[in-house]
C-alpha cells in the first residue's frame, strides 16, 4: 500500500509549478481539434431548424448537392418525425471550404407543418399547454425523499421561514466550440475530439459504426472546455465521421457559436418553494422543498436540498418540467450551485428572524468540522466582524454587503485507469495514460507526480495523454474525479520504475537495492554518484517500462468549501459591484498549489456569471433563443471579477478534486452580501439591476 | 455570407457614384457591425465600398471654429486625444466604454453613429420583424427588457450609439457627402425616429450618401461634460441607460446644459423637461430629484422594462448633483 506520506515533505508536491503546456498555448502552438487540418480535408457544418416545433413533410439536399464544392450532403433526421427544439438537426454537409459548406446548408429545402411549442417553464405546467414529452403536463415523477417526522418539527420551530427561489438557464460556453476531425483509413476511424472522455468517446464511435473499438482512435491533445457538456460525439461527432466516410476525406465539423450555445447543454433552471423551520436556539428542526426545473426535453433538473446542513426532519419532493429547447448536459456540480443558492439565501434568512449572526447558524447546523475551520478562516479574511448588523443600514446611496456560502462535493476518484512510466536509456522518462486535459492541469499534475518520485524535474517528463492509441484506458474528466482517479496509479507507476531502475542498477554492480538511492537528479550507489542520464545509460538496449495500479489510500473524497462575498450595491441603478471574493477549499493532498489556486479561481468567476449575469433567454412568441452569442449571453469579462483570494485550504489529506466545489458557493455568498448591504433579498438568479431596482421599489 | 463585391476607391468623391442609390451597398469602415450583420444574414449588401483606401478620413484636428473628427477615426483615437479629453470630455468619455478594447481599436465614428440597433428580434436571423420588412415588432408583444422607453413605436429599438448621445450633447454637427455635393447639419437632426411610412432606418441617410466627419463647437467657458454609461456587464456591454450632460455652471448655478439620454429611445433623446427643470437655477439634490421626476413623465415603459423609468430618474438627477460638485 502506497502512501504520499514521505511524499509531502517533497520539493514538488503542492507547491506553485507552471503549467507545462502554458507556453505552447500562450504562443499559440499548441493544437486544439479547432486547430487540426489534415491533407484534403473538408468542412462540415450542420443545417439546423429554425422552428421550436413541427413535423418534418419534405427534405430536398439536392440543391446543396449541386453546389460547386460540394462534397456531400447528408440527412439527420427522417421526413414524418417530429422537430422538437431550435437548433435540432436536420441534415449536414461537407465542403471544400467553409463558406461553401456555409452557403450549401442554406440550399438545402426542408418543409414542416409547424405544431404549438412551449418555452416557458409557468406555461408548460399549465393544462392549457400543448404536450410535447411523455410526461403528464409536461411533468416528470416526483422524487420523493422524507425523514424524520415534519410535523413535530413544525410544533418545535420558533422562526420559519417560506420563500421561492429560482435560478437561470446557464449555457455551458466553452470557448473551444462542441466539434471533430474525423478521417477513415479503411475501416480504421481516426478522430481528433474537443472532449473531456476520449476512451468513451472511442466507444461510442465503435458502437456507432459498429466497429471494433480497436479500430478507433480518438485524440485530444489540449480542448477549449468542458464543464460537463463533452463526453461523446454527439450529433455532430457522428456526423463529421459519416460525412468523412461517405466522401472518403478528413472532415472537420465544429459547431457554431449559436450551434453551441442552443444545443450542447446547459444547466437546467431551477423553482423551489421552499418552507423551513428553526428553534431560537438556533437548530434547524424541519424543512419542506417542492421544486422542479427545465432541462428543455431532457431530464436531469434538480438541486440538493436540504444542503450540507443537518435538518431532522423534511419532506422534498422534485421534478422536471419540458419545454422545446436543447436539454440540459451535466454542468460543473449538476444540481449543486441551484441548491447552494436557495439553502445559503434561507440560511441567512432563518438567522435574521432567530436574531442569530449567519455564520454562527450555520455553524450550529454544519456537521462538517473541515468548514468550520474553513469559516473561521474565510471570516478572518473577509473581515466578517465589519458586516452590517442590520442589513440596509448602512447610509449613502452606494452600500456594502457581507455574505456566506457553503458547498460540498464527493470527488474522490476510481478505478479504471491504467498508466505506465517508461525510463529510457537516454534518461527520457515518459508517462503514459489515456487520460486527457480540459484545461485543469491533470498533464502537469502527472509530471510533477512522477518527477516527484524519481527525483527529477517536472519539465524532465514527457506525458503523454489524450490518445486512445496507447491502450491505456483512462475514465472521462467529470465529476472532479480527475485527479484522484489518475494520480494513485501514475505514482505506484512512477514508483514501479524507480524499483526496476534501482534492481537494475544493483544487479550490474552486484550490491543489495537498499545501497542504491535516487535522489535530486542523481543517483548514489555505495559511494558512487552517478548523473541520472548516466545511470539510465545502463539500461543499454532495455528499457524501463512499468504499469501502476489503482491504490485506495492515496485518495479520498468528499470536499467541503466555503465562499465569502463583498459587494457595493448602487441602490439608485441596482447595479452590483464585487468587491472581493475570498474562496476557502479544502482541496485534500495538493499536487500542484498553482493550478489548484487557478481552479478556484475560474470556478469563482463561473459563479459570478450565474450570480449576476448569465441566462439564457427563451421568445415565447417564436421558440427561439434571443441570446445564443456572445455579446447578449454575458458572461463575466476582465472587469466583472473582483480581487479573489483563493485559498487551498491544507488538510491531513489524500489526494481529491476540487474543479467542481469551488463553484457552488459563489452564488449564494452574493446574494447574501446582496441582502447584507440593502436589507432587500433577491431571490432569483442571476441579480440583475432590474431586479435589484424592482426589489428595492417593493420593499 | 451572401458573396459580395469589394471595392477600394482612392477618393472620396467616388464614393456616392458608388454607392448609387438602390440601397444594395454599404461603406464598410471598421466592420465590427456591418460583417456581423452579414454572417447573420441581416444585411447582405451586393457592394462594400471600402472607406479603409480613401486617405485623410480619420483626422481629428482643433481650429478656432472648433474640433473638426474625421469620420474614419477610431473609438481609441477619440479616447486617447487630449484636447477631446480635456474640452469634449463627455465624448472622450463615451467612446471609452463603447463595446471593448478590440473593437474601439478598429470601430470608427462614422461607425458607432450608423451602427444598427441590437433588439434581439432584429438581430435573430430568423425573424422577419418590422425593422427588416415584417409585419410587426415582436418586442412590444414579446421580451422587451432593453428596448425603448420613449419615443416608441412602430418598433421599439433603442439606438445602441454612446457617442451619439455625446456628441448630441456637445452640439456636434455632422457634414455628410452624397451625389449632389455635402451638406453640414446639426448631429441632433441626422437621427430620426421610427415612422409607420418609415420604421427601417435609424438616420437620414440617403443610400448614396456617408458622413464625413464631425465638427464640434468651440468649448464655452465655465462648462464640464460627461458621460454615465449604465449596463449589465461592464467588461462589454451596450448601455441600459446612459446619459450625456453638457453644463455651463458659475457656482452651483446651471446657466444652460444640455442632457441627452442614450438606451431608451429609437434616437438619442433630448430631456427637454429635464432641462427645462435645471436651466437657470441653483442647483440641489432636491431640485436633481425634480428633474429626474421631469426627465420620465412622459415615459412608456413596455411590459419588461419599467425599470428603465427609474433607472433614468436617478440618472438624470445624478448627473445634475455631479455637475456642480
Amino acid at each position: 500500500m502506497a502512501e504520499w506520506g514521505e511524499a509531502r515533505k517533497s520539493s514538488l508536491l503542492g507547491k506553485y509549478t507552471q503549467r507545462l503546456s502554458g507556453p505552447q498555448k500562450v504562443t499559440g502552438q499548441a493544437k486544439y481539434t479547432f486547430d487540426i487540418n489534415r491533407p484534403g480535408m473538408l468542412y462540415g457544418r450542420i443545417l439546423r431548424s429554425h422552428i421550436p416545433r413541427g413535423t418534418l413533410t419534405a427534405l430536398d439536399l439536392s440543391p446543396a448537392q449541386q453546389m460547386p464544392g460540394v462534397k456531400a450532403a447528408i440527412p439527420l433526421i427522417e421526413v414524418g418525425k417530429e422537430i422538437r427544439y431550435e437548433g435540432q438537426e436536420i441534415a449536414a454537409v461537407a465542403a471544400d471550404t467553409k463558406d461553401i459548406a456555409a452557403d450549401a446548408i442554406r440550399a438545402i429545402r426542408f418543409d414542416y407543418d409547424p405544431l404549438d411549442h412551449v418555452v416557458d417553464l409557468g406555461e408548460s405546467m399549465s393544462e392549457s399547454s400543448p404536450q410535447i414529452r411523455d410526461w403528464e403536463n409536461n411533468q416528470s415523477d416526483r422524487q420523493i425523499d422524507e425523514k424524520g417526522d415534519l410535523q413535530a418539527g413544525w410544533t418545535t420551530a420558533d422562526a420559519v421561514v417560506e420563500a421561492t427561489y429560482s435560478t437561470e438557464v446557464q449555457v455551458h460556453t466553452c470557448l473551444e466550440s462542441h466539434g471533430h476531425v474525423a478521417e477513415w483509413d479503411g475501416d480504421q476511424l481516426t478522430v481528433w475530439a474537443s472532449t473531456q472522455a476520449v476512451f468513451g468517446t472511442r466507444r461510442d464511435f465503435a458502437r456507432h459504426f459498429e466497429l471494433p473499438e480497436d479500430k478507433v482512435r480518438v485524440i485530444t491533445e489540449h480542448m477549449g472546455g468542458g464543464f460537463g457538456s463533452k463526453f461523446g460525439p454527439g450529433v455532430e461527432g457522428q456526423a463529421a465521421a459519416k460525412l468523412a466516410k461517405e466522401t472518403g476525406q478528413p472532415v472537420k465539423l465544429m459547431l457554431t457559436r449559436k450551434g453551441e450555445q442552443n444545443t450542447a447543454g446547459n444547466r437546467p433552471s431551477m423553482v423551489q418553494h421552499v418552507k423551513a423551520g428553526a428553534t431560537k436556539e438556533g437548530k434547524l428542526v424541519a424543512y419542506e422543498v417542492s421544486g422542479y426545473g427545465t432541462s428543455g426535453l431532457g431530464g436531469g433538473a434538480g438541486f440538493t436540498g436540504p444542503y450540507v446542513y443537518q435538518v431532522p426532519n423534511y419532506r422534498t419532493e422534485k421534478f422536471n418540467v419540458a419545454i422545446n429547447a436543447g436539454s440540459g448536459r451535466a454542468f460543473r456540480a449538476p444540481r449543486h450551485p441551484q441548491g447552494a443558492f436557495a439553502m445559503d439565501s434561507l440560511m441567512d434568512e432563518l438567522a435574521e428572524k432567530i436574531g442569530m449572526d449567519s455564520l454562527e447558524f450555520r455553524k450550529l447546523n454544519d456537521p462538517n468540522e473541515i468548514r468550520h475551520a474553513e469559516y473561521d478562516r474565510g471570516a478572518e479574511e473577509i473581515g466578517w466582524n465589519r458586516r452590517q448588523k442590520v442589513a440596509g443600514s448602512a447610509p449613502g446611496i452606494q452600500k456594502r454587503g457581507i455574505g456566506v456560502g457553503s458547498g460540498q462535493w464527493g470527488g474522490g476518484g476510481g478505478k479504471g485507469t491504467k498508466a505506465r512510466v517508461n525510463i529510457n536509456s537516454d534518461g527520457t522518462v515518459e508517462a503514459v495514460t489515456g487520460t486527457q486535459d480540459l484545461g485543469t492541469g491533470i498533464r502537469t499534475a502527472i509530471a510533477i507526480i512522477v518527477a516527484d518520485e524519481l527525483g527529477l524535474q517536472p519539465t524532465d517528463i514527457t506525458v503523454k495523454i489524450g490518445d486512445t492509441l496507447p491502450g491505456l484506458p483512462s475514465g472521462g474528466s467529470g465529476g472532479s474525479q480527475t485527479t484522484p482517479s489518475v494520480a494513485p496509479v501514475v505514482k505506484t507507476a512512477a514508483m514501479a520504475a524507480k524499483e526496476s531502475l534501482i534492481n537494475h542498477l544493483a544487479e550490474k554492480v552486484n550490491v543489495v537495492a537498499d545501497e542504491v538511492v535516487i535522489k535530486e537528479g542523481s543517483v548514489t550507489i555505495g559511494n558512487n554518484q552517478l548523473s541520472w542520464k548516466e545511470a539510465a545509460s545502463t539500461l543499454g538496449m532495455e528499457t524501463i517500462s512499468e504499469e501502476g495500479s489503482w491504490d485506495e489510500n492515496l485518495r479520498e473524497g468528499g470536499a467541503a468549501g466555503a465562499q465569502f462575498a463583498e459587494v457595493e450595491v448602487d441602490t439608485e441603478t441596482g447595479q452590483v459591484k464585487l468587491i472581493k471574493i475570498v474562496a476557502v477549499q479544502d482541496c485534500g493532498l495538493i499536487i500542484n498549489r498553482l493550478a489548484t489556486e487557478s481552479q478556484i479561481n475560474g470556478g469563482v468567476i463561473g459563479g459570478i456569471g450565474y450570480a449576476l449575469l448569465e441566462d439564457r433567454i427563451m421568445d415565447g412568441q417564436t421558440g427561439r433563443s434571443l441570446n445564443s452569442n456572445l455579446i447578449d449571453y454575458k458572461v463575466a469579462g476582465a472587469q466583472e471579477i473582483p480581487e479573489i483570494r483563493a485559498i487551498a485550504h491544507d488538510t491531513d489529506r489524500k489526494v481529491t478534486g476540487i474543479g467542481e466545489p469551488v463553484t457552488i458557493p459563489t452564488a449564494g455568498a452574493i446574494a447574501n452580501a446582496v441582502y447584507n448591504a440593502i436589507g432587500v433579498r433577491v431571490r432569483s438568479l442571476p441579480i440583475t439591476p432590474d431586479k435589484v431596482l424592482t426589489a428595492l421599489e417593493e420593499a | 455570407m451572401e458573396k459580395f463585391s469589394y471595392i477600394n476607391p482612392a477618393r472620396l468623391e467616388q464614393v456616392p457614384g458608388l454607392l448609387k442609390d438602390d440601397w444594395q451597398s454599404k461603406v464598410i469602415a471598421g466592420g465590427t457591425d456591418l460583417l456581423g450583420e452579414m454572417k447573420d444574414y441581416i444585411e447582405s449588401p451586393k457592394r462594400l465600398i471600402n472607406l479603409k483606401s480613401i486617405p485623410g478620413l480619420d483626422q481629428i484636428s482643433a481650429d478656432d471654429g472648433g474640433l473638426t473628427i474625421g469620420a474614419m477615426a477610431t473609438l481609441t483615437d477619440i479616447t486617447e486625444h487630449s484636447e477631446i479629453q480635456k474640452n469634449y470630455t463627455a465624448l472622450a468619455e463615451a467612446a471609452g466604454v463603447v463595446a471593448s478594447p478590440q473593437i474601439r481599436n478598429v470601430g470608427t465614428l462614422g461607425g458607432n453613429l450608423c451602427q444598427r440597433p441590437r433588439c434581439w428580434y432584429y438581430r435573430d436571423p430568423d425573424t422577419d420583424c418590422l425593422k427588416k420588412g415584417g409585419n410587426m415588432c415582436y418586442a412590444l408583444s414579446g421580451l422587451n427588457k432593453y428596448n425603448a422607453i420613449f419615443g416608441g413605436g412602430p418598433n421599439y429599438i433603442v439606438h445602441p450609439s454612446d457617442t451619439a448621445p455625446a456628441l448630441v450633447a456637445l452640439g456636434a454637427e455632422v457634414t455628410i457627402l452624397g451625389a449632389g455635393g455635402q451638406r453640414t447639419i446639426p448631429l441632433e437632426n441626422f437621427f430620426i425616429l421610427p415612422t409607420v411610412a418609415n420604421p427601417y432606418r435609424e438616420n437620414i441617410l440617403e443610400p448614396n450618401e456617408i458622413i464625413t466627419q464631425i465638427h464640434l463647437p468651440k468649448p464655452i467657458a465655465n462648462t464640464t461634460s460627461f458621460y454615465i454609461k449604465l449596463r449589465e456587464r461592464s467588461s462589454f456591454d451596450f448601455a441600459l441607460v446612459s446619459i450625456a450632460g453638457v453644463f455651463q455652471t458659475q457656482g452651483k448655478k446651471c446657466q444652460d446644459l444640455s442632457l441627452i439620454l442614450g438606451g431608451v429611445a429609437p434616437a438619442p433623446w433630448r430631456s427637454n423637461e429635464a432641462e427645462q427643470v435645471l436651466r437657470g437655477q441653483v442647483i440641489s439634490d432636491d431640485l436633481g430629484e425634480r428633474a429626474g421626476k421631469a426627465a420620465v413623465k412622459n415615459a412608456d415603459p413596455m411590459s419588461d422594462n419599467a425599470y428603465k423609468v427609474t433607472l433614468t430618474q436617478n440618472l438624470v438627477k445624478r448627473a445634475a448633483v455631479m455637475a456642480v460638485s
